[in-house]
């Protein structure tokens, strides 16, 4: 049989099934994310125009990176708490090298970077190797980076750091610099996920742990790198904030696990692992943003911001969930 | 003498508790097809995962052609040429068809190593189903897939690896005629290429038609290789179950009382097209088809696993309104599922709380469970059917694939449910304890209860069926006497052919 007939047959028998199958995965996100920007234009005039949604992709650049990490923990079916920590941690010591030892910023920032992406080693090796349940191994390194943190400085904030390592979170145009790495390191963990072996052991150990041992994946070495990936991204996520606030604090970035965890659930990844895309946690991380900058446009109090969001993970969860089982009974 | 291709030699492994192979011996030669035969627990599966690295012997060694080989992991057994089919699928339910074929040795792109080919992937697994006359989407989903599929596509993954030696650990255990005849065509093609084939199976039709040596177990010792020209089905029968079995189907004819169940226009979508049928106390009704004909839809509908389209439910000549699994349980139906593993057992339990699982008012005062009562009746279903565990409270993850399908099997016929849909009930069960399921079937109908017998077992059907009916593409095509029906019959209304027959 000639390939060629093989290609076409193959081609025009699956091509639709296929586009709607890969579609339907985020397109509950992407509804409700519009439904919610159209509420909010409504309310408020200042909120379609390109300075606001510019500042949106600013204020959740940073938790957006870190959220990008989680996704690989999440699909992997695990989960890191130790993010905060981490990014606490990298931060002030990228800081303390460049205030305290006079390192040139860039190799600072580069050897901060180095040690995020260590930590994140660190969890993969005690969920790989030594077999802790990920929400074990990352809640005993949330507790570590963020005592690490403090031990550094001795519990102090570090300020006014060096101008170059500002540039960091200043705008190329009116484009804010953190929004291009937040693009960047997207597409980069989308490649990774969608094209790559890595992103596709991610998929199958989430998806059945044991067929993938049995299926000569070596999984150990995959659930370090996933982890070490997250650690990275940490890194990543700690160089913006640290350069926004132009001071690195070891009490920064608390309680940000909880944030990036909500939105990789909000774009519908599945918290027992292997069913999910990065494109819904760029949604979810969207529609987190949207709602507080809206709140905040519309000068809502912190108490209710607070009930809203909560309602909205609960919200989205559920409507994705029910999407599932209709989905089943066709 | 050809060398063999593979020798596994004094092979030992112990589990805490059990004794799962005790000096196993077993060689095959480049080119056959080796039957490992034996009851339930007796240690095939160990033993295959000893030869794919999934699990490490405790001693013995294995030779491949003449030398000593390195199997100590999943990797280093592919390495060597080893593709194994487990008796628990294994694959992902998220991953397409081709991602599974092909998973942990994924096409490279030419220009970077990393990047994972997909659109060659997906031509490949195209080209390995389709020679499996597979009717499947290399696209679509596992979780998509019916039971038979995904064992097509276990095959598919075990011939796309190209190798020297293939073990199938029941591999028809969920597949109907069509697809065993490819298969077997299949394993003829294999072995004129010189592949070895080891093949576990406990359907006795199956030895001769593909079988050339056997090797038969029992209590993890290899006891006989024997060359299949030489021997007949109640020899192995005898070497596998340590005694002769007489009557395979000891079937009572039934004395039938009043209509128990009466099932009328159940539809839904394309699967479950307008089935109406009734089965009286006492009566066993077979229902036969190929695979994807619908009969598992049927049950799962009838049952409310699954929400119907239109269809009413009479119970004892009465309408019963069943919206949920839960009403269909309290009006006095039970329901064994196909799919063990993931709907029939509490994998983490032990064997005396999955076994009580569907009956625990019995064994309740307000509040209370006694512990005892629970024992009492789990040690006889452990006892009558031959369930080989350590212990009453050993998790059934831990048991062997028929141990576990006679766990669930025991958790329904202790249930008090007046009529039984029973999907698959004997599939991966040894020929003796099959026997004690049939005798478990007759005390129940003896007692007036009714069962609808899902089965892709011809024999079983025409054996044990007072009545049989049989669907193709969601439709019933016939509903008949077991004394009229017949194998050919049966095969050529669920193939669509022949005149629909329904009294
Ligand atoms: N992981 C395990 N832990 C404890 N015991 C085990 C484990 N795996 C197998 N066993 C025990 O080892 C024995 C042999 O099991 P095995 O699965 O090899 O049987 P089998 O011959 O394949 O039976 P079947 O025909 O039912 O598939 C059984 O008694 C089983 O309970
Ligand atoms: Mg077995």
């Amino acid at each position: 049989m000639s390939s060629d007939y093989a290609d076409d047959a193959v081609d025009k028998a699956l091509e639709r099934s296929d586009f709607f199958k890969r579609a339907r995965g985020s397109l509950g996100p992407l509804i409700a994310l519009i439904l919610i920007c159209a509420v909010m234009a409504f309310l408020s005039k200042s909120f379609l125009t390109a300075g606001n949604w510019l500042n949106i992709l600013q204020q959740v650049s940073m938790v957006s990176i870190i959220a990008a990490g989680m996704t690989f923990v999440i699909l992997m079916g695990g989960i890191d708490l130790s993010v905060g920590s981490i990014v606490a941690f990298t931060g002030l010591i990228t800081a303390a090298l460049m205030k305290y030892y006079n390192i040139d910023p860039w190799q600072a920032v580069a050897l901060g970077i180095a040690s995020g992406a260590f930590l994140g080693f660190l969890n993969g090796i005690m969920v790989a190797y030594m077999a802790l349940p990920p929400f074990i191994a990352t809640l005993g390194m949330m507790s570590i980076a963020r005592g690490g943190a403090f031990t550094i400085t001795n519990g102090d904030t570090i300020f006014s750091l060096p101008d170059p390592f500002l540039i960091i979170s200043e705008r190329i145009g009116r484009i804010p610099i953190p929004a291009i790495i937040m693009l960047i390191t997207f597409l980069v963990c989308g490649y990774v996920l969608n094209f790559t072996r890595l992103g596709r052991y991610t998929y199958a150990i989430g998806g059945n742990e044991t067929a993938s041992l049995l299926s000569g994946i070596n999984v150990m070495r995959c659930k370090t790198a996933i982890f070490t990936i997250s650690g990275l991204c940490c890194a990543i996520s700690a160089m913006l904030l640290t350069s926004r606030l132009d001071s690195a604090t070891p009490v920064a970035a608390e309680g940000i696990e909880l944030d990036a965890i909500a939105a990789v659930v909000i774009g519908g990844t599945s918290m027992m692992g292997g069913e999910g895309r990065i494109s819904g946690t760029i949604i979810g991380v969207l529609i987190m943003g949207v709602v507080n900058n809206g709140m905040n446009l519309l000068f809502i109090p912190q108490g209710p911001q607070k009930i809203v969001k909560g309602a909205i993970i609960v919200i989205a969860v559920m409507v994705d969930i029910i999407r599932k089982s209709r989905q089943g009974n066709n | 003498m050809t060398v063999p291709i593979l020798e596994m030699k004094d092979i030992g492994k112990s589990f805490p508790g059990v004794v799962a192979l005790d000096h196993a011996n077993l060689d095959v030669r480049p080119g056959e097809v080796h039957l490992l035969l034996g009851e339930n627990g007796a240690g095939k599966s160990t033993l295959i995962k000893i030869l794919s690295g999934a699990y490490t012997r405790d001693s013995g060694s294995i030779l491949l052609e003449g030398r000593e080989a390195d199997l100590s992991t999943p990797q280093a057994a592919q390495e060597q040429g080893i593709a194994v089919i487990y008796q628990e699928f294994n694959l992902v339910p998220w991953l397409s068809a081709a991602e599974n074929i092909f998973l942990g040795r994924e096409f490279s792109t030419s220009w970077f190593k990393p990047h994972v080919n997909r659109r060659k992937a997906e031509m490949e697994a195209w080209k390995i189903l389709k020679r499996l006359s597979a009717d499947i989407n290399p696209r679509a989903a596992i979780a998509d897939l019916g039971v038979a599929q995904q064992q097509m596509v276990e095959v598919a993954k075990a011939l796309s690896m190209n190798a020297r030696i293939i073990v199938m650990d029941e591999p028809t255990a969920a597949l109907t005629g069509k697809e065993c005849d490819t298969l077997f065509s299949t394993i003829l093609d294999l072995k004129s290429r010189g592949v070895a084939i080891i093949y576990i199976s406990h359907r006795l039709e199956e030895f001769h038609r593909v079988g050339d040596r056997a090797t038969v177990m029992r209590d993890g010792k290899t006891i006989k290789t024997l060359d299949l020209a030489d021997v007949d089905v109640e020899e192995l029968v005898r070497l596998m179950v340590g005694r002769s079995l007489k009557d395979k189907f000891p079937k009572v004819p039934a004395t039938l009382g009043d209509e128990a169940l009466r099932v009328e226009n159940l539809s839904r979508g394309n699967k479950v097209k307008n089935a109406s049928f009734s089965i009286r106390e006492g009566e066993v009704a077979g229902l036969y088809g190929l695979v994807g004909a619908g009969r598992t839809e049927l049950a799962r509908a009838l049952f409310r696993a699954d929400a119907p389209d239109s269809g009413k439910v009479y119970l004892s000549g009465k309408e019963a309104t069943l919206n949920r699994p839960r009403d269909s349980i309290r009006a006095g139906l039970g329901f064994l599922t196909e799919d063990r593993k993931g709907q029939g057992l509490v994998m983490p339990l032990g064997v005396d709380e999955n076994v009580t699982l569907a009956s625990l008012d019995q064994f309740s005062r307000p509040g209370f469970l006694s512990r005892a009562k629970q024992a009492r009746s789990a040690r006889q279903f452990v006892g009558r059917m031959r369930i080989k565990t350590p212990s009453l409270s050993q998790e059934v993850k831990n048991l062997s694939g028929g141990n576990q399908q006679k766990v669930v099997l025991a958790k329904w016929l202790s249930s008090d449910a007046k009529v039984f849909l029973f999907d698959e009930p004997t599939r991966g069960i040894d020929v003796g304890a099959k026997i004690e399921v049939y005798q478990l079937m007759n005390e129940l109908t003896r007692q007036g209860k009714g069962i609808l017998l899902i089965s892709s077992e011809l024999p079983e059907i025409l054996g044990m069926s007072d009545r049989i009916l049989v669907m193709c593409r969601g439709e019933l095509v016939a509903d008949l006497p077991a004394s009229e029906a017949d194998q050919e019959t049966l095969l050529l209304l669920a193939a669509g052919g022949g005149k629909t027959i329904v009294q």
